[in-house]
């Protein structure tokens, strides 16, 4: 039984349940099962999110377990630090570089690990960090972090990254298409 | 065609291609989105009750006049159902009748973690429990057809990682709705105790028969295999075991309520090793051991607290986890939930927060006002709660001799929920609180869903629009104010005196939900000369705002990418650092 387990990490609002959904749905088209889960409410407003996607033969449960991930992909460096022990050993982690404060940092309560990055690398040899929001922006909308932070991994898969694409595009709306798929092919190249 | 879809989507799917006509809900993480799904698809009437009974009443009536109909709600909004509930299940029903209720073990987004199979116990009802969003679609079908045949109502039960996880759903031929005749039948619901006495034997024969039906149907599955160990489980719990025991023997439930007498003795004497593994309660444990079978491993070896996963089940097992992680990196800073940025509860919890009165809260993203650096919130409890303990508050101060007035703060859709009658008990009782209405327009915790507040309705079409301040002044309540949350002069005025005056006193903050109501605000910034890196503002726990460690000594500065320009962090700085960018 060979699940190829995927965790995405990230902050509420970022957009992780998209980037979540772009790669089941993905699975689904390349004709695999898939389970995807992430927990919604009280994780919005800002709040640490994680979400899981698992693609195999015959999916079972739809939780990753700790030192079991393929891949973690964290729209945010901390983030990436908080799920790191996801990883299987060996695993891949791609980060976006771009920190985004707590709001315990914001209000003065905790500081923000200036040694993130270098933590990050000490825990996971196999660790990338990207310039997600400004390849967004090169894209056309800050917003598609998201989509960069999918292709960024897109290659690394059991997917075809243009199975990849054509879900994104079925997924966006008329002019998010072309900002989408420019993301998706900036965070591939930036990996 | 396969689809990927939530628990939730393929009950709300699955209730439009199995003859659903009238479904009803309160939003209520995880099983907000049925009912929002029913509406996207738009087949289907549905609407938003403005609590989980009213819900479930109008259900009840659907059903009496011929509709298949499902209510939709959250673990602890069948506490506010259970009066209608507990009689229903006497009355049984007309056309299919389900009662969706979405647990939450692990407590991602809820104040408690009771366990629903209760209820169905307690009332004495069939409860489906789907494992995966295959079977959420095929039970919605399952259950209409089990609440015809033995004429009661049925629970469909889910937990968070049922109606939030995705996964692949192959959907059945559509069945068209079709209306039954709506028929008067005074014995049958009119529950009256020589009517209800005749109903409750009724019960409990449905029950019996339903006892039978659990031996064989489908609904309940040996899959027998390595005979070592044998366990008995059901729903989300079933993944797990599978994923930690892929060649046990298992008896999976698809009816976690009655249990299959003869089928789990049967199962139990055939394997080694009986296992039961369930989240929360040792509801099927209890039943098991009462029927006189043996259960080696249980509870005893499986918390009542939070979720199952494999390694948990391996464990109780006895045999090691399958993969040992490395632990969590340790000392990061929290994230915890937050007011947006641009939220109007903000101004609102800065002030209480200074003035450190006793706040009686409620549920809802103002919740978020009990955490640090606000800490001013000190009670919350349950939908509605807020005013009703205020005024018990309020009463035992009076009768000691305090002076402090209590504050309750609530959510319009809470207040419409359950905090009217709080404040009606109030007005009647002549008590004395101060009352915060944050009346944002909409069901903000859940993903900004509409209420009688909002103007418009599930489907978003408008609607009428409660006057809330024309409401608060019905109930008997003279002092009415309306406040604007985003000037903290005035509305610390405001509050200081409603905390001076006697009596009851209530202000309304109109603003909206800048989430769902998409408002943004041109970007504020900082003038670092100005600037003394004082940290007032940081009080507003806004995430735009963060102290840099560039330059002599700490300053302020402001994510553009993040601020809303509501302009509270500006009002609290004392040396006008703050403009428009």
């Amino acid at each position: 039984m060979n699940i190829f387990n995927i965790v995405i990490a990230g902050v509420g609002g970022q957009g992780v349940l998209m980037a979540s959904k772009v790669l089941a749905e993905s699975a689904l088209a390349c004709g695999m099962d898939v389970k995807q889960n992430e927990v919604h409410g009280m994780a919005q407003r800002g709040g640490s999110v994680i979400s899981f996607v698992r693609i195999g033969e015959q999916v079972f449960s739809p939780v990753v377990m700790p030192g079991t991930a393929d891949i973690l992909i964290s729209f945010e460096p901390l983030e990436a630090l908080r799920y790191i022990h996801y990883l299987k050993p060996g695993g891949m982690l791609v980060y976006n570089k771009v920190a985004i404060n707590p709001s315990t940092v914001a209000s003065g309560l905790a500081t923000y690990p200036g040694d993130v990055e270098q933590q990050i690398t000490k825990a996971c040899g196999n660790a990338r960090g990207i310039e997600a929001l400004s390849i967004a922006k090169k894209a056309g909308n800050a917003k598609a972090v998201n989509m960069v932070m999918v292709g960024s991994v897109m290659k690394n898969l059991p997917i075809d990254p243009l199975v990849v694409e054509g879900v994104v595009k079925s997924l966006s709306r008329d002019k998010g298409i072309d900002v989408n798929l420019k993301a998706l092919s900036g965070g591939a190249a930036a990996a | 065609m396969k689809k990927i879809i939530s628990g939730n989507e393929a009950i709300a799917l699955s209730f439009g291609d199995s003859g659903g006509v009238f479904a009803s809900g309160y939003p209520g993480t995880p099983s907000t989105e049925t009912l929002e799904e029913v509406a996207r698809l738009g087949e289907v009437y549905c609407e938003w009750a403005p609590n989980e009974k009213v819900a479930l009443e109008s259900a009840i009536g659907a059903s009496i006049a011929g509709g298949r109909t499902m209510a939709t709600m959250k673990h602890v909004g069948v506490n506010v159902a259970a009066d209608a509930l507990m009689t229903l299940t006497y009355t049984g029903v007309n056309a299919g009748l389900i009662l969706m209720v979405a647990d939450d073990p692990g407590m991602h987004s809820s104040q408690n973690e009771q366990d629903s199979r209760n209820y169905a116990k307690f009332a004495k009802v069939p409860m489906l429990d789907p494992s995966d969003s295959q079977e959420a679609y095929d039970f919605v079908r399952a259950g209409f057809e089990l609440s015809e045949q033995f004429d009661t109502p049925v629970m469909l039960r889910t937990t968070t990682r049922i109606s939030h996880a995705k996964g692949c759903v192959e959907p059945q031929e559509k069945i068209a709705p079709q209306i039954g005749e709506w028929v008067k039948n005074v014995p049958k619901y009119v529950m009256l105790p020589n009517f209800g006495k005749i109903q409750h034997v009724a019960v409990e024969a449905r029950l019996l028969k339903l006892q039978e039906f659990a031996e064989t149907t489908p609904l309940n599955r040996v899959e027998m295999g390595d005979t070592d160990l044998g366990i008995l489980t059901s729903g989300i719990s079933y993944q797990h075991v599978k994923e930690a025991y892929p060649d046990a023997s298992i008896l999976k439930l698809g009816l976690a309520h009655p249990l299959p007498e003869k089928m789990i003795r049967e199962f139990a004497g055939r394997v080694k090793r009986f296992m039961i593994v369930e989240e929360m309660d040792a509801i099927f444990e209890e039943q098991v051991r009462a029927m006189g079978i043996r259960v080696d491993i249980g509870k005893d070896r499986i918390s009542y607290c939070g979720e199952v996963n494999a390694d948990i089940i391996r464990i109780a097992a006895g045999d090691a986890a399958a993969v040992v992680s490395k632990a969590p990196v340790e000392n990061l800073p929290q994230r915890p939930p937050t007011f947006c940025p641009g939220c109007a509860h903000r101004g609102v919890f800065s002030i209480l927060s200074k003035l450190k009165v006793f706040v009686s809260g409620d549920i809802g993203c103002y919740t978020l006002g009990a955490l640090p650096p606000m800490n001013a919130m000190h009670t919350t409890i349950c939908m509605g709660a807020s005013i009703s303990a205020a005024h018990g508050m309020a009463k035992v101060n009076e009768i000691s001799g305090r002076t402090e007035k209590p504050v309750a703060v609530i959510g319009d859709s809470t207040f419409f929920h359950s905090g009217i009658t709080g404040l009606l008990s109030m007005s009647y009782n002549n008590g004395s609180a101060l009352v915060i209405i944050m009346d944002n327009r909409t069901t903000g915790m859940t993903g900004g869903q509409e209420n009688p507040g909002s103007g418009s309705i599930l489907q978003g079409e408008s609607a009428r629009q409660v006057d809330m301040v024309a409401l608060v002044k019905v109930l008997g309540i003279d002092n009415v104010v309306e406040i604007n949350s985003y000037n903290l002069a005035e509305t610390e005025a405001a509050i200081r005196k409603g905390l001076e005056t006697p009596g009851p006193y209530v202000l309304v903050d109109k603003n909206p939900c800048i989430l769902r109501y998409r408002v943004k605000k041109p970007v504020l910034s900082v003038n670092p000369d100005k600037c003394s890196g004082c940290s007032a503002c940081l009080k507003a726990a806004c995430v735009a705002l963060g102290l840099t460690s560039t330059g002599d000594k700490p300053k302020v500065a402001i994510d553009p990418n993040i601020c809303n320009g509501c302009g509270v962090c500006a009002q609290l700085c004392k040396f006008d650092a703050m403009s428009a960018a």
